[in-house]
């Protein structure tokens, strides 16, 4: 029993974090139809300036409450920038072109990111996993059992990462379909062309939605790496992979989907890893991936558009 | 990249080839060029190595391009059906290590026996596409991509947790039985196969998936059967080459087949030009000298050795930067649609069939 509560809490706080980076890929997803490859090289690329930061600022600034903030905003603004330059410069460009040539695009971006990363050349980290300071002092903030070998744990980090990701489903949600800019957005999204003609800057939206699904991308990733301990150049891909499973589960495109998806997988995940086999992790994500869209082609909150000709 | 101009170049006119590249003639060069490469190359195993390695990045990127180029269904899991071919033919190789035919001599006896297991990792491979080519059913574009990139990754996996493939370690022993007139054999093949289908009627009703689905599928052609078959012919010849592969690398383990190798499979598919078998070849082959010339090079210019090892760690951004100004220079890849008689020189005669 206890065992199964531990189980439950390390696949729902694994869960938000798939979560909050498929929301990323949702957005970007809704807005341009774009499966944006390169939104797990972001979060990369997040976790290394975070991790940059954390180390300037020094040992004593770590644990604090300013020095987590100061440490989440560089790395959230530095995504955005870059963001920004990504959508700009590749995704632009092509934006009128099949849609197939934006994707080979985003996978280019992806692999030069994520094998740039790799190298050891100037200020580039190497391919040698690192390991991730402790931003976040870890606390036990509920225990069964015996308080020096507790059967089951509840970390504090592992809350925060679920409001954290609650609280920005919620702003998100509140963003598309409260205010002016999400109607822009959603106007976009059905068809920017149209849009344009009615005077809605298109670039600029687009632009915008980069940026936010980037920032959260580098948060999210900041609590993967407070999760996990350590970060690598190839985190990215793999992380990217799966919120992408866990969007595409929830239906691409819809917010509160991705949240479910991303809950669904990471908990599916803990309980192979549980009550299976560890090994098999990767291959039962895939798995469950393809039944849902064999049962259900757009996801279990998607829904499949006719297409026309 | 769909325009209407390359639709008309790639299918509309695929009897354009000239006369000498037709019937048997490149059939009577190939077979003595290739018995003299055996011959001439039989003590230098570098030459033979990346001959070998060339013929089967050949023949993985002229069968991924019947599904990406000809078909239009964006497949990322080409490893996959490698690894299934790799592995299965590697089993049975060793399963047959010491069986040999007894009235052939023993050069011919082991042709044969690879031949049966590159047939048994093809046929296997083929069972996988077929698997993966039904989800197809309902799947398009970007969900279908996702799809073939996740079986790549579960047979990754798979192969990973057998006992009998090894596991993490792989499979050491495979009898290196390969030879270039063999890869040779099965890249003729391959691109026999891949022309003789796009100057088909399959070809046109592939052709007219790729360019509207759902146009094709008013007019009448039965999509998810030509998806299908798309399918299993691909990896079926993937398989093979993953046999091939089994056969000439001292190893095959779970980490040569992951989600890294389909994307420079890819890579040589857009690079050479979605739909175009020329540019298949032609990139399969430029972007496997690519590392070794680059690698050559730094050692020439005295670069200590140290820049010539990084040689494998810069590929991979290199192909990721070359895929992104690919897309943005020149989307259609080197050649298009088109195949290499349709740019030769007007003076090489052509023949005009009618339709």
């Amino acid at each position: 029993m206890s065992q199964l509560l531990q189980h439950l809490i390390n696949g729902i706080a694994a869960g938000t974090i798939y979560a909050l980076v498929a929301l990323g890929y949702t957005m970007v997803y809704g807005v341009l139809k774009l499966i944006n490859f390169a939104h797990g090289d972001v979060m990369m690329v997040g976790v290394y300036m975070g991790y940059s930061t954390a180390f300037m600022l020094g040992r004593q600034a770590q644990g604090t409450l300013w020095g987590v903030l100061l440490i989440f905003l560089v790395a959230m603004g530095g995504c955005a920038l870059m963001g920004f330059l990504i959508e700009r410069f590749a995704y632009r460009p092509l934006r009128e072109k099949p849609r197939l040539t934006a994707l080979i695009t985003a996978i280019g971006i992806s692999f030069t990111l994520s094998y740039g990363f790799q190298l050891d050349i100037g200020f580039l980290p190497g391919a040698a996993p690192r390991a991730f300071p402790q931003i976040i002092k870890p606390a036990m903030w509920f225990t069964v059992g015996d308080p020096e070998f507790p059967d089951v744990v509840l970390w504090n980090w592992q809350v925060i990462s679920l409001l954290l990701a609650v609280g920005l489903m919620a702003g998100l949600q509140y963003l598309v379909f409260r205010t002016r800019f999400g109607r822009a957005m959603r106007a976009v999204s059905f068809d920017h062309r149209v849009a344009a003609l009615m005077g809605i800057p298109t670039d600029r939206v687009i632009s915008l939605t980069f940026m936010i699904g980037s920032a959260l991308a580098a948060g999210a990733g900041l609590l993967y790496a407070i999760k996990d301990t350590s970060v690598s150049p190839l985190m990215g891909l793999y992380v990217g992979l799966k919120a992408f499973v866990a969007a595409v589960i929830g239906g691409i495109g819809n917010v509160p989907g991705a949240m479910v998806g991303g809950l669904l997988l990471g908990l599916v995940e803990e309980f192979v890893v549980g009550y299976a086999a560890s090994t098999w992790r990767d291959a039962v994500a895939f798995g469950f991936l393809i039944l849902v869209l064999l049962v259900r082609p757009g996801g279990l909150f998607g829904r499949v558009a006719a297409e026309k000709v | 990249m769909h325009t209407a101009a390359a639709v008309s170049s790639g299918s509309g006119k695929p009897s354009g080839i000239p006369a000498p590249l037709r019937g048997i003639f490149p059939l009577l060069v190939a077979l003595p060029v290739l018995l003299l490469l055996e011959w001439l190359l039989s003590n230098s195993p570098f030459a033979t190595y990346l001959l070998s390695i060339m013929g089967v990045n050949i023949i993985l990127a002229v069968s991924l391009n019947i599904v990406n180029g000809m078909t239009g269904q964006f497949s990322i899991g080409h490893a996959g059906f490698m690894a299934v071919g790799a592995y299965l033919s590697g089993v049975t190789a060793l399963a047959l290590k010491d069986v040999a035919i007894s009235f052939l001599p023993v050069a011919a006896s082991d042709q044969v026996l690879l031949v049966v297991t590159l047939l048994v990792g093809g046929i296997a491979a083929a069972l996988c596409g077929f698997l993966v080519g039904l989800p197809s059913l309902r799947l398009r574009g970007d969900y279908l991509a996702i799809v073939t990139l996740g079986f790549g990754e579960i047979i990754r996996v798979a192969v990973q947790n057998t006992e009998a493939f090894g596991k993490a370690l792989g499979l050491s022993g495979i009898p290196q039985t390969s030879s270039v007139a063999m890869v040779g054999f099965w890249v003729f093949l391959v691109v026999l196969v891949a022309r003789r289908i796009a100057a088909s009627s399959h070809g046109r009703s592939l052709w007219a998936i790729r360019e509207d689905e759902v146009a094709a599928e008013a007019m009448g052609v039965n999509t998810t059967g030509y998806k299908v078959r798309a399918f299993v012919i691909s990896s079926f010849f993937a398989g093979v080459a993953g046999g091939l592969f089994a056969h000439f690398v001292p190893i095959i383990n779970p980490g040569s087949f992951t989600f890294v190798k389909s994307m420079e499979i890819v890579v040589m598919v857009v690079l050479g030009g979605l739909g175009s078998t020329t540019g298949a070849i032609v990139a399969a082959v430029f972007l496997t000298l690519l590392p070794e010339g680059l690698r050559s090079a730094f050692t020439a210019f005295g670069a200590e050795g140290s820049l010539a090892q990084k040689v494998d760690q810069i590929r991979m951004p290199v192909y990721g930067m070359l895929l992104v100004v690919l897309m943005l220079a020149r989307p259609q890849g080197l050649f298009g649609t088109r195949e290499i008689w349709e740019i030769l020189p007007r003076w090489i005669p052509r023949r005009r069939k009618g339709m």
